[in-house]
């Protein structure tokens, strides 16, 4: 079972081990690169500097003549801030559903649980290929797509961590009272499953970051000339001889994130089960 | 338990149609000029109306869907609008190349991770367990087409050229063009199991019943094999199968990074080109194959169950 | 470790200063314990949950689970030191273990061939075995899975696999936990005659002290980690030494209804918050200081300083005459499903004002279906719940917030029934406002009062609380929406003896002071006697007996309840006494 605990005193209680630490220090730095990135950047990331993969600047040039630096200082953010959009998304609708699935049960729990079984039998890359195929590329459908392509693994998850707590008593204690089943859920049961929330929010993000990431990388996510990594190493990595810089930068930096983010959630999801079973403290 | 399987089937069944509307409406209903999307800006009212007319795109959705889905019951979903050639038969040697590349990975994989996650199990907390924790930690971060590029940057470039770093052939697949896509498709995938190995092993080896076989003196080689090891099949089998069927989506980005001839491959670049019956075609395959693995590991699970097993008797 | 030294004669199992330890805290679980048992004798290893009782059986096996480790100490059996390569041997053959709960203890996926095969012995060993325990020696039998097995069968087949080896000790961990009180009955005796048969050396553990009375020739009673009392039964049972073991006998409840019971204030302290000193300190009535400054030894088999001061009184108990009033609660022709199943068959049911009517009924026979229909908590059901005059819909939702509030439940078990992320203020509120509309002033602090705890714990969350608290807070949570009728569902099952006397003390107490009307839901026959005034008797989902208690349980009509009667282990002091 898991823990019933407040979302910061988890976050302290998996800070204690070592690689969560080491997985917070990793986001940072990636997160850190991307936010202020594009302040410290010597060019603009569409300006052509030089001769198409010619090395007089730092990292040299790319395919275009860009300079890669600058590319890969630009290239993170918006990367950042789309995963995130599609993991609050996903999380936040796979949560609602999950937990109305469980807790209502009945006609709401097979219909829910049912619409997530078709989303369920295409794999996350094909169902946004599906959508980009002809609607086009477009930001919000990006979004939208992986959100939703989320949504009923969350919703699984959380349904099955609110049916471990409406088996126990203290929510028939509240119904028994009378009170409200909204009140229900989002009183007795939301505050005894933010354990499994907290994993799948950090679960879900390394997800996004590497689904966005690989749309980008076929050419099927953000578009030329637009700096993103995913992009950069789809650009560059017919000279990966000559060029080596323009794809081993955005292939660290995003690696050096989801394995981050991994390693956080790993801690998240450690604490959460420590806690759930009063480990001797 | 023959009831139970024809039920899995049934419901399989309806999964399968449910998905062919979902395909049909992603590519046919979202908002947008469908026949414009595919043609470009600069396409002449002439050609548009060509097309219009080829894909049925003035009759009212629900013929649409019907005609499709007719044409896909007699094995003919219409032909691709790039290269004139009927879906089929564009689809079929790359259905069998992508099989072969997952068949790979996926024998490769199962019984590897199975016994290193078993072995990370008996060895808790020691350093053996700690390492293969962090390993399959970082690997099961990494999206697939990070852990490719690494491989071919290893492998395929710099001092150590052994392997290719893309397909280069004309459709035939050799042993040498399968290693890389392979390989990256077994560290997508085997992670996975090995965590889920490791952890249902964990229990298993803390359950009353491990406890008592040891109680009774008995070898911990037995206690192993006999008692722990076919209780953690069950569980695990269904996140093998899992992973197995997230195959059928990892070849995507595989095929892609490396140009392996597979329907991956062909699905990224009919959707660039926006080749309308080809995504269909393929975007259903895949998750029709997703669907059958799926139904397959039910059924494993349920023989695999004394319970389930003995309640027909 | 020693070296392995053999004398002649069988000198049974010998423990000297065996201590456990928790890793990574280094805290006792099992401090410094000395017993003996010698061949054919069976020594009741009592103590309440946390006493250290499961690790120092396991540990008996030099079998120590995954948090503890041997932090010194030995163990013998027959003069042979149970240490280092020795054990594998010795385990099984020498060795045996006898487990609470055999549903998770036999491997679901082998057949029960397999399993007693592996014990050693051939197949005709393994079949005579089996009749031994009684059970069938068929092939048919023997190719079973657990699952297809009864609770008693496979608690059986568990007997069996120890006994296979012929172990020169068995150690019973609760053997008959979850069984009916008939099952257990056979149980024992089949648990008695195998250890006679095979003369070996058995070490039961329970926290029952009627099982305990009933079946063992010694007892050692564990507190905190320690055996602070050991004897032979009668002696313990009979004239207790030890303040603690004194207190407990008076905590458990008397089937024949002489005597009161009366609960231990306070809970057993954890390995890890174990006070210096005597460990009963805290809650000990002849409490002197040095019993907080230094550890008592374990002298003439008590660990005391007082040793011999306290008595085992028998507080006489009165029966009260039962006068007749209006029925507070009534239910009619009853029947209620689960799914298609029927659990509750045309049950019709009166709850005088102000008295308590005990619901009687072993697990699956519908009781707490009962009790939660009743609530409005099942739904599913036909007949009429009337209270006051008043019919009920069925589903509580239906039901004004006035008809809620007039009837409160209290649930079974305290460590489920109290949301963990709430403070004790908040759970108690909780239903008074929704229900009273208007929270009066002090209301917490009342509703604690009267479940006698301190305002204080207001500000607490359940974790930091003990079982007897937390459902001391329940109840609180339940007088805070000032009911007429209080259900009780099985409210000390969870509990440990010396805590379930003092809520039972509770709920009495608030019956006579408050004239609250009780419906008592318990399996526990002997229990029956001691709270409620009228007895329903409840068996595959209808009564079948009923009436006054100290009449049904003088004279039972109803086979089943002359069989719960008869088959229940009875603590009866006057037995010691001559």
């Amino acid at each position: 079972m898991t823990a019933a605990v407040a979302p910061a005193s988890l976050l302290r209680t998996a800070a204690r081990t070592g690689r969560t630490r080491v997985g917070l220090v990793l986001v940072a730095l990636v997160v850190l690169t991307a936010l202020l990135g594009p302040l410290v950047a010597p060019h603009d990331p569409t300006d052509f500097v030089g001769v198409p993969f010619g090395r007089d600047s730092l990292f040299g040039a790319d395919n275009l003549g860009r300079d890669v630096l600058s590319r890969f200082l630009h290239g993170g953010q918006l990367l950042l801030v789309l995963s995130i959009a599609a993991t609050v998304v996903g999380v936040g609708v796979g949560t609602a559903l999950g937990m109305v699935a469980g807790y209502r049960g009945g006609w709401r729990d097979e219909l829910i649980m049912r619409i997530g079984d078709v989303v369920l039998a295409f794999p996350q890359v094909v169902l946004a290929l599906l959508f980009v195929s002809i609607a086009g590329p477009k930001v919000w459908l990006l979004v939208t797509v992986v959100g939703l392509s989320h949504a009923p693994r969350v919703a699984r998850i959380m349904r099955d961590a609110t049916l471990m707590v409406v088996e126990r008593d203290f929510v028939k204690a509240a119904e028994v009272t009378g009170t409200r089943r909204l009140r229900i859920m989002t009183g007795e049961i939301l505050p005894n499953v933010t354990g499994p929330l907290m994993v799948e929010l950090g679960l879900r993000l390394t997800y996004s970051i590497g689904l966005i990431a690989a749309l980008s990388f076929l050419g099927l996510g953000l578009q030329p000339p637009t700096a993103d990594w995913g992009l950069m190493i789809n650009e560059n990595r017919i000279a990966l001889t000559v060029q080596p810089w323009a794809v081993v930068l955005p292939v660290v930096a995003i690696a050096v994130l989801t394995i981050g983010t991994n390693l956080v959630t790993d801690g998240l999801a450690r604490a959460s089960a420590g806690l759930g079973r009063g480990v001797e403290r | 338990m023959v009831r139970l399987a024809v039920k899995r089937l049934v419901f399989g069944a309806l999964i399968l149609w449910a998905v062919s509307v979902v395909v049909f409406l992603a590519t046919a209903a979202l908002p947008g000029d469908t026949a414009q999307a595919i043609l470009g800006r600069e396409a002449t009212p002439e050609r548009l109306a060509a097309l219009r007319l080829e894909l049925h795109l003035d009759d009212p959705l629900v013929s649409q869907y019907f005609s499709w889905l007719g044409g896909l019951l007699t094995f003919d979903p219409g032909r691709s609008l790039v290269n004139g050639l009927p879906v089929a038969e564009f689809v079929g040697p790359r259905i069998v190349n992508s099989l072969v590349l997952m068949l790979t990975a996926a024998v490769v994989s199962t019984p590897l991770a199975m016994f290193l996650g078993t072995w990370s199990a008996v060895r808790r907390d020691r350093a053996a367990d700690h390492v293969t924790a962090v390993v399959t930690l970082v690997l099961a971060a990494l999206p697939e087409f990070v852990v490719g590029i690494t491989l071919v940057i290893v492998f395929a470039t710099g001092p150590l050229r052994l392997l290719p770093a893309v397909y280069v052939g004309t459709g035939q697949v050799t042993f040498v063009d399968l290693v890389l896509p392979a390989l990256t498709l077994v560290l997508a995938v085997g992670p996975y199991i090995v965590r889920m190995m490791r952890a249902t092993m964990i229990e298993v080896l803390e359950s009353e019943y491990v406890q008592q076989a040891r109680l009774k003196g008995l070898p911990e080689r037995t206690v192993l094999l006999r008692h722990a090891v076919p209780n953690a099949v069950g569980p695990v089998a269904q996140v093998v199968a899992l992973q197995l069927a997230w195959l059928a989506g990892g070849v995507v980005v595989v095929e892609f990074l490396f140009r392996y001839p597979g329907i991956g491959y062909a699905l990224v670049d009919a959707v660039n080109n926006r080749d309308l019956p080809v995504v269909q075609a393929l975007a259903l395959l895949i998750a029709a194959l997703y669907i059958v693995v799926n139904l397959l590991a039910d059924l494993v699970s349920l023989v695999a169950n004394p319970r389930v097993r003995t309640a027909i008797r | 470790m020693t070296t392995p030294e053999r004398t002649e004669v069988l000198t049974g199992v010998r423990v000297r200063g065996l201590t456990v330890a928790g890793v990574p805290s280094g805290a006792p679980i099992v401090d410094s314990v000395d017993l003996d048992v010698r061949p054919g004798e069976i020594l009741g290893l009592v103590g309440e949950s946390g006493s250290g009782k499961t690790t120092l059986g396991l540990a008996l096996l030099a079998y120590y689970k995954r948090g503890t480790q041997l932090a010194g100490g030995s163990v013998a059996i027959n003069g042979v030191d149970l240490a280092g390569a020795a054990v594998r041997r010795m385990r099984g053959d020498a060795v045996a273990y006898i487990p609470q709960s055999p549903a998770s203890a036999l491997n679901p996926a082998l057949r029960i061939r397999t399993q007693l095969g592996e014990c050693g012995g051939d197949d005709a060993r393994v079949r005579e075995v089996l009749r031994e325990v009684a059970l069938p020696d068929t092939d048919v039998f023997l190719r079973r899975y657990p699952h297809q097995l009864s609770g008693g069968q496979q608690q059986r087949v568990a007997i069996a696999m120890a006994f296979l080896g012929r172990p020169d000790l068995i150690v019973l961990d609760e053997p008959t936990t979850g069984l009916d009180v008939t099952t257990q009955k056979h149980v024992l005796e089949t648990v008695r005659k195998m250890c006679a048969t095979y003369s070996c050396a058995a070490v039961y553990i329970t926290h029952d002290m009627a099982v305990v009375a009933e079946l063992t020739d010694r007892i050692a009673v564990m507190y905190s980690g320690r055996v602070v009392e050991t004897g032979p039964a009668r002696t313990v049972l009979r004239s207790p030494q030890h303040p603690y073991t004194a207190r407990l006998l008076m905590a458990v409840p008397d089937l024949d209804g002489r005597r009161e019971i009366r609960g231990i204030p306070g809970h057993a302290p954890s390995p890890v918050r174990r006070p210096a000193g005597c460990a009963f300190a805290p809650r000990c009535p002849l409490v002197v200081d040095r019993c907080r400054d230094e550890v008592p030894a374990l002298e003439d088999g008590v660990r005391c300083f007082r040793a011999g001061v306290s008595r085992f009184e028998v507080v006489e108990r009165v029966e009260v005459p039962v006068v007749s009033a209006d029925a507070a609660l009534e239910v009619r022709g009853l029947s209620a499903w689960y799914g298609s199943h029927q659990v509750l068959e045309d049950i019709s049911l009166s709850v005088p004002r102000g008295q308590c009517v005990a619901l009687l009924g072993e697990s699956g026979s519908g009781k707490t279906t009962l009790a939660r229909a009743i609530a409005g908590l099942h739904p599913r059901h036909g007949g009429e719940v009337v209270l006051g005059g008043e019919s009920l819909p069925p589903s509580g939702l239906r039901r004004t917030p006035l008809q809620r509030r007039r009837i409160q439940y209290v649930f079974q078990n305290p460590y489920e029934s109290l949301n963990p992320r709430k403070t004790v203020r908040e759970l108690v509120l909780a239903p008074a406002r929704v229900l009273l509309g208007k929270v009066p002033d002090g209301l917490v602090e009342d509703a604690l009062s009267q479940a006698a705890l301190s305002p204080e714990l207001a500000s607490r969350y359940p974790d930091q609380l003990s079982g007897g608290e937390r459902q001391r807070v329940a109840i609180a949570r339940a007088l805070a929406a000032q009911p007429e009728v209080l259900v009780c569902d099985e409210v000390t099952s969870a509990l440990d003896v010396s805590v379930q006397a003092a809520i039972v003390e509770l709920i009495a107490g608030l019956r006579e002071r408050k004239g609250l009307t009780l419906l008592f839901v318990t399996h526990d026959i002997a229990l029956v006697r001691t709270v409620a005034q009228h007895v329903a008797v409840l068996e595959h989902g209808r009564i079948v007996e009923r009436g006054p208690v100290a009449e049904v349980l003088a004279a039972p009509e109803h086979p089943y309840t002359q069989a719960l009667m008869a088959d229940t282990p009875r603590f009866d002091t006057s037995r010691f006494s001559q």
